[in-house]
């Protein structure tokens, strides 16, 4: 049981830690397997105090630390085999299941997905049961196991309760391992060939989006997320964007929705094209993007609203503002000495056209008849990118297309930038919501063109026109690598999946995403409004004051009067009952025990002795404990023939 | 029968440890936002409580009632035997009867709807009546995190005979019949008494009574005791308090007496007791025997 219990909330870890301390591990859980009838086989302390000491100078060389998030949870896994080896009586087996315990909280740090939430489940029962073993040794096990269930089970409600009522307290309550947040995907600050591809490759859900009334086409599904503006050769960064009012944008379709973010540790917020309002916990840059005010580290939603296919706000197309000014010149420029040739073909563009409107619509034109293509796995480039994808490769993703295309308009003095984000989303058909992934992942281009405002270029779709109606799969030439489940042939997977996403949509909203603020939410709809946690405790401990009456109440029902004698007398009558031959109120145990046994003659001779045991008994003058075992023996072995 | 109402309950160091535990759980679910961490230490939480009612429920209404103790000798332990009967239709595992006074201990496990036995060997120091006095219940059930108690008081007590001091025995007294003593013929009717067995002995007289009551672990010619018959009348021993020194004083007196009675139980004679103010006829046989020793048990001198 209590190997059990280990082996699944170890399980989680092993996908995170290296191979040897995976070995290291089950090599000390199996060592304890086969010792289980043979003490003589458990290690010497000098061979723990080794294998301590060769286990934490691994985890050093893996880690170069012993403290923090991960070499921490390594070192975990690794006393529990330890400490399961060294266990030999009831404490330390206590001290395995407290391990138990750890290790489970801490595999949540990397999932907390259905699934984990089941194995945890299953952990923790398996554990109980060895706390149970170890209480009562002498007890079958599985009579344990079934105590420990049952102890699960009365223990849900107050789990509830608490989980509903316990004052909750936004975390963290001091600074996090700097390693808190590794391995958390999404969009980064920065954009590099090769970065966003691997993002998409990604079948990861990035958010979930309901949208209160019809959702617009897929085409017009433009998340905004970052705006980078500053290049220098390879990479694009983010500019020096400023706090502002947003300005709602005039014309389009107002639509309004809910987005329900995962984690990525950044502070972006996700809004469609053109955003509209801002939510309460966010701030509008005014360069488009919304932000909230602290890294989104827990799952979060939030109500905003957006104008589709509007014109842009009219204060950011002002050039004779100073702050618009230098971000117009922030957006001409770009570093010397690179893609010679790109730079060739915009100047020839410029050189020919009477104003900026036109040198986009020559680039528009060109990207159009160039049919680059379109790819998840392109080709490394050199230091020229730009030129190599225009001319040597022609084969790229979404980021050498719009970077190409930012570049071209900045060499031909055109303000432009990139705005990284999503395109798209499926809807799940279970829920009639939108499910955005990691493949989702886009990045396109806005022009600056004077009077109109910042306008959008989606240059990936000028050259592949499919990726925008249909989404990846369909704009990738056959046999490209894409994540499994965007191909068309696993269609029936495909309705599997909307199913269960449709659930884990509902446990992240209502189980992961149960907070303060839903906690409050709760509450006023209870009807109790702007508690403070004092009210919230006393509320939890009459609660669960209550719970525990109640508890002991239910157990103890109809043990008012604990008279053995009078128990299995009542049981026998009821035994008889059963049988059809009922007890009437007037009849005393001699007749009745005499009728039961002529209508039951099987079992006649086996009623007489009850009867006779009960009124000795009962009436008797000397009442001997033997007899009052045996009485229940007898009206438990009774059987009618 | 004796039910008792009050169950006291406190933590265990396990309880503690547990609740540490559970303290670190809850700090890390809220530190790192973790909101099964919270349904986990939750869990685990309200896994504490039903423990503590469950532990609590191990005894509740647990009824125990008094059976019958053997009587004893002083310096042997009385075997007090408890039953415990469960109205209920769940087990109760795991329950520690501990006698207060001695420490004497035993571990039960009562069945849903049966009753169990627990049997605690009490030192019997003296004569008399010994009381069980009071009874601790205690049970860590079912997962050891709550340590439960109760105590009883079960109204029971157990006779202590005397402590046995082995001495010759008197003489018999005269027979009250005309003719008085006569030789002894050996013969085979009348049961005159017991000597020790010798191989040649015939098994038919053997007292296998005499030796299914004595310990096993003696060697044979110890324990094996062949009945002798005399062709007549057998004699009639009075035991008296008065036949003792008085300097030995009044306890070893009793012994000496003690040690009579079962010699002369063991030898077959016909025997009576006189004790001031009480006085029992000569017989013979187990309910004999006890009644002796129980007055000698009971005697107070006036």
């Amino acid at each position: 049981m209590l190997l059990a219990g280990l082996l699944i909330a170890a399980g989680p870890h092993a996908l995170h830690a290296p191979w040897w301390l995976i070995g290291l591990t089950l090599f000390l859980y199996a060592w304890r397997g086969l010792a289980v009838g043979n003490r003589g086989l458990l290690p010497a302390r000098w061979m723990l105090v080794a294998i301590v000491a060769l286990g934490m100078a691994g985890i050093w060389l893996q880690y170069r630390a012993l403290f923090g998030r991960t070499p921490g949870m390594m070192l975990l896994v690794m006393f529990s085999g330890l400490k399961l080896l060294e266990s030999r009586d009831q404490r330390d087996a206590a001290a395995v299941v407290f391990l138990t315990w750890f290790l489970a909280i801490t595999s949540f740090l990397y999932s907390q997905s259905i699934p984990t939430a089941i194995g945890m489940f299953a952990a923790v029962a398996a554990s109980i049961a060895a706390l149970v073993s170890c209480a009562a040794p002498r007890r079958a096990p599985r009579a344990n196991l079934r105590t420990a269930l049952v102890l699960l089970g009365q223990a849900v409600p107050a789990a509830l309760v608490l989980f509903l009522l316990f004052p909750r307290v936004q975390g963290p309550l001091w600074g996090l391992p700097q390693d808190a947040y590794s391995g958390i995907t999404g969009l980064s600050d920065s954009m590099a060939p090769g970065n966003l591809s691997q993002l998409t490759l990604s079948d990861a859900i990035a958010f979930r989006v309901d949208f209160h009334g019809e959702a617009p086409r897929r085409r017009s599904l433009y998340w905004r997320g970052p705006v980078l503006w500053d290049f220098d050769g390879r990479t694009w960064r983010l500019g020096n964007p400023h706090l502002a009012e947003l300005e709602p944008p005039t014309g389009g379709t107002r639509v309004e929705y809910s987005v329900l973010l995962e984690p990525h540790n950044r502070n972006w917020l996700f809004a469609l094209e053109l955003p509209a309002s801002v939510p309460a916990q966010a701030r509008y840059l005014d360069d488009g993007q919304i932000i909230s005010l602290s890294p989104v580290r827990a799952r979060i939603s939030y109500e905003i609203a957006s104008a589709i296919e509007a014109e842009p706000n009219p204060s950011e197309a002002r050039p004779d503002l100073e702050r618009t000014r230098q971000s117009l010149e922030r957006a001409r420029r770009l570093p010397p000495g690179f893609n010679p040739r790109a730079r060739n073909l915009a100047e020839s563009w410029r050189a020919a056209s009477a104003s900026d409107t036109e040198v986009l619509a020559r680039a528009i034109e060109h990207f159009r008849r160039e049919r680059l293509q379109y790819t998840t796995e392109p080709a490394l480039l050199g230091r020229d990118s730009v030129d190599e994808f225009l001319y040597d490769t022609r084969e790229g993703f979404c980021e050498h297309f719009s970077s190409a295309f930012v570049f071209l308009m900045r060499a031909a003095g055109v303000p432009a930038r990139v705005v990284t984000g999503y395109q798209g989303g499926e809807l799940n058909p279970v829920d009639g919501k939108f499910t955005v992934r990691q493949s989702d992942a886009h990045a396109w281009s806005e022009v600056f063109i004077a009077g109109r405002g910042w306008i959008r270029v989606d240059p990936t779709v000028l050259s592949v026109p499919l990726r925008l109606d249909a989404g990846l799969a369909r704009a990738l030439p056959a046999g490209k690598a894409m994540p499994l489940l965007m191909r068309p042939e696993l269609e029936w997977l495909r309705g599997l999946r909307y199913n269960w996403e449709a659930l884990t949509h509902q446990w992240n909203l209502l189980v992961l995403g149960y907070n303060p603020e839903r906690q409050r939410e709760l509450l006023s709809l209870l009807g109790v409004k702007g508690a403070d946690w004092l009210e919230l405790a006393s509320t939890l401990l009459a609660t669960l004051g209550a719970f525990v009456l109640g508890l002991f109440a239910w157990m103890l029902r109809g043990l008012v009067r604990p008279d053995p004698v009078q128990t299995a007398w009542n049981q026998f009558c009821r035994k008889l009952g059963a049988k059809g031959v009922t007890r009437s109120p007037y009849e005393g145990p001699r007749d009745y025990s005499e009728r039961a046994a002529r209508s039951l003659p099987s079992a006649g001779e086996s009623i007489r002795r009850i009867a006779a045991l009960y009124m000795a008994l009962r009436y008797g003058r000397q009442a001997a404990t033997v007899d009052v075992v045996e009485l229940h023996r007898r009206v438990k072995d009774l059987e009618f023939g | 029968m004796l039910g008792h109402r009050r169950v006291y309950i406190v933590p265990s160091r396990l309880g503690f440890f547990f609740g540490g535990a559970l303290a670190i759980l809850l700090v890390g679910s809220i530190n790192y936002a973790l909101s099964l961490g919270f349904a986990l230490t939750f869990l685990l939480a309200g896994m504490g409580i039903a423990a503590m009612v469950q532990t609590t429920r191990n005894l509740a209404r647990l009824s125990v009632r008094a059976g019958r103790s053997e009587p004893v000798f002083a310096g042997d332990a009385a075997r007090f035997r408890l039953a415990m009967a469960n109205a209920g239709d769940f087990d109760r595992p795991e329950i520690l009867v501990r006698h207060l006074g001695s420490g004497a201990q035993q571990t039960v496990d009562v069945a849903a709807a049966d009753s169990a036995e627990a049997v605690l060997p009490v030192p019997a120091a003296r004569r008399g009546w010994l009381p069980l006095g009071r009874v601790m219940l205690e049970t860590r059930f079912p997962v050891g995190l709550f340590r439960a108690w109760s105590y009883v008081e079960p109204d029971c007590r157990c006779l202590v005979y005397p402590h046995p001091v082995a001495s010759a025995l008197p003489a018999p007294a005269p027979n009250a019949q005309a003719g008085g003593a006569r030789a002894h013929a050996q013969g085979s009717d009348d049961f005159s008494g017991l000597r020790g067995y010798q191989p040649a002995d015939s098994p038919r007289h053997v007292a296998w009574k005499s030796v299914a009551r004595s310990d096993t672990q003696h060697a044979r010619s110890d324990v094996m005791l062949t009945k002798q018959f005399a062709g007549d009348a057998i004699a009639e021993l009075w035991l008296d308090l008065r036949d003792l020194p008085p300097s030995l004083g009044l306890e070893a007196r009793l012994s000496r007496l003690s040690g009579w009675v079962l010699s002369a139980e063991r030898t077959g004679a016909l025997y009576g007791l006189r004790l001031p103010g009480a006085r029992i006829e000569p017989g013979r046989g187990e309910t004999h025997r006890a009644a002796c020793l129980e007055a000698l048990a009971l005697y107070k001198a006036t």
